[in-house]
């Protein structure tokens, strides 16, 4: 790493804009630390992926500076790339060559000897466990099989940088849980610098020392998963009557306990704002008032809260909407 | 050469061998259809070879360059659509995350069409002259039709590559398609220039470079060793591969946005 900054990435005032198009990216200032996982958290068309090919190199920014292992990504392209690993969105694969035959070409591409190219292919497909399909096509594999070449491709150049752009949208939770533990491993015993961009709420939690979340191109809360949470403070009560006209009662007994937040249709949901309220407080409420509930849950405070607060959206939500605007585009297009 | 630099190139050109060969839907027709096409005209069209002022009196002989230049844009077609493909996936972004040069990219990924295109010069070569076609230079000229055939396939290639960098669209270069059989359609495949009646059409047929390719590889087959149909043979061939080659690293330089 460049000896010129101490951060592993840094960007400030990134911004990207398309033609025609809407500020994809609209002044972003980040700072990730060597050997940290950094999670990017946001719903699609947030900017994170853009973000992304903007830091790899594969997308020149419209405005704003970034360095990635002290390098300027404008100026000096090449070095970046040299330090970096990438696993984009799609699991980039030619479905003509075998998993042997990526690793081989990747390796070679990236100057390695070929006895070391041997060897690291081997290592990284065992590792992954891809040695059995290692000489089967890659238009055989399943989408988790993909994505975990795709990890072990970004990685055989050994980069101190690695970004993973969604690397488990789409995957069952065997695949997931898998290519978490790989990432975990390769920070803890190699130090890698990640770059995460998710929209997965649990993914950001589990894997991410520190968090941003985006939305419409901007960084709208960052720090750690705890911080991020503490900030929301109170956790939150949700009940449903177990008799639908009761609902306006059981809205009035929950608000002498906090502030309505958005919840489920059916019931109600407050954030608990006295000091001392408990959940066996609200439940002997609702027993003074002879009410029934069919379902009476304490939430801790989310990373899907924070989002929330920051936006006024669940992030479920954000991506419904993201959803239906691509449906709406598409209808129109058609 | 340094060797990284052939590193890249052989790299990329293995994987582009690799992927043509084990495509059959895109090797077999590249091989077909031509052959087809020359059956067709060697038995339906001999009785041309009774205008006076035609070359020769063996249609197959004459038709045979044809299948050449048929197979060349076959080729083209190739090219364009594993580029446009590779930059569709996404592989591309792939190959643009390493240290590949660009020069190495292009030359590496043409090389896959280079390899398909040998192999149709060779079978186009092997089954014409079993069927009874000429080849008046005798076996010395067995490589220059050769060199003809791969150097317009790199320059049909480049265009291809072209259209994919620009375009991004494999749809678009599929579109090509039809172009480039106007232009065989338009030269002098079926006729000799001086042969054919309809002034617009001579005046196209000499305007396009097709009739100087196809000319080149039939003088060769007819005439034995004609300087000016080889010279101009080559000189088309050339310029287009040189003309495309360079238009479609601009376009690849584009595309990579870097620096």
């Amino acid at each position: 790493m460049n000896d010129r900054t101490a951060a592993a990435i840094e960007a400030e005032g990134l911004v990207r804009v398309f033609k025609k198009g809407p500020r994809a990216v609209d002044g972003i200032d980040l700072q990730v630390a060597p050997g940290e996982v950094y999670g990017f958290l946001g719903p699609n068309g947030a900017g994170k992926s853009t973000t992304v090919h903007m830091l790899t190199t594969l997308l020149p920014p419209t405005d704003g500076t970034a360095r990635v292992a002290g390098f300027d990504i404008l100026s000096d392209g090449a070095q970046v790339r040299t330090a970096i690993g990438a696993a984009l969105q799609e699991a980039a694969l030619d479905p003509f060559l075998t998993g042997r035959e990526h690793m081989r070409f990747q390796a070679a591409l990236h100057g390695l000897p070929r006895e070391l190219r041997r060897q690291r292919g081997d290592d990284l497909l065992e590792r992954l466990g891809l040695t059995d399909a290692a000489d089967r096509k890659v238009g055989g594999y399943s989408g988790g099989m993909k994505r975990r070449l795709d990890l072990a491709l970004a990685l055989v150049h050994e980069p101190s940088i690695l970004f993973l752009d969604e690397p488990t949208t789409g995957l069952d939770p065997q695949s997931r849980t898998a290519l978490w533990e790989e990432v975990q491993r390769l920070v803890a015993d190699r130090g890698v610098t990640v770059f995460l961009t998710t929209q997965y709420l649990e993914e950001a939690d589990v894997l991410a020392r520190r968090i941003g979340i985006i939305d419409h191109g901007q960084i709208v809360a960052e720090g750690t998963p705890n911080a991020l949470k503490a900030q929301i403070g109170r956790p939150s009560v949700e009940a449903i009557p177990a008799e639908p006209d009761d609902l306006g009662r059981v809205i009035a007994v929950l608000e002498r306990f906090g502030q309505p937040v958005p919840g489920t249709p059916r019931g109600t949901t407050v954030r608990l704002s006295g000091d001392d309220a408990s959940l066996a407080d609200v439940v002997r409420a609702l027993d003074a008032e002879e009410l029934q509930v069919e379902h009476l849950q304490l939430h801790q405070p989310t990373l899907n809260d924070v989002f929330l607060a920051q936006t006024g959206r669940s992030l479920e939500g954000a991506r419904q909407d993201e959803h239906a605007r691509e449906e709406a585009q598409r209808a129109a297009a058609a | 050469m340094s060797s990284t630099l052939a590193l890249q190139i052989g790299t990329v050109a293995q994987r582009s061998v690799l992927r043509t060969l084990r495509q059959p839907a895109m090797v077999v027709p590249a091989l077909l259809f031509p052959m087809l096409l020359l059956a067709i005209n060697a038995g339906g069209l001999d009785s041309a070879t009774g205008l006076p002022g035609f070359p020769t009196d063996s249609y197959l002989t004459f038709a045979l360059a044809l299948t050449f230049l048929q197979g060349t844009m076959f080729a083209a077609m190739s090219a364009g659509t594993n580029v446009a493909t590779d930059i569709e996936t996404g592989f591309f972004n792939r190959l643009s995350l390493t240290p590949l040069r660009r020069v190495a990219l292009l030359v590496g990924q043409l090389s896959g069409v280079i390899v398909l295109a040998l192999i149709q010069a060779t079978t186009f070569l092997v089954v014409g002259l079993t069927a009874g076609a000429g080849l008046e230079a005798g076996p010395l000229g067995i490589p220059v039709i050769v060199a003809i055939s791969l150097l317009s396939t790199l320059g049909f290639g480049s265009l291809g590559a072209l259209v994919a960098l620009r375009t991004g669209s494999g749809e678009t270069v599929q579109g090509l398609f039809p172009l480039m059989f106007a232009a065989l359609f338009l030269s002098s495949m079926a006729l000799p220039r001086n042969l054919i009646e309809i002034d617009w059409f001579r005046t196209v047929a000499t305007w396009n470079p097709v009739s100087y390719m196809l000319e080149g590889i039939r003088s060769v087959l007819i005439d034995g060793w004609n300087g000016e149909a080889l010279a101009l043979g080559f000189l088309t061939s050339g310029g287009l591969a040189a003309l495309a080659l360079a238009a479609a690293s601009s376009a690849l330089r584009t595309r990579m946005a870097r620096e």
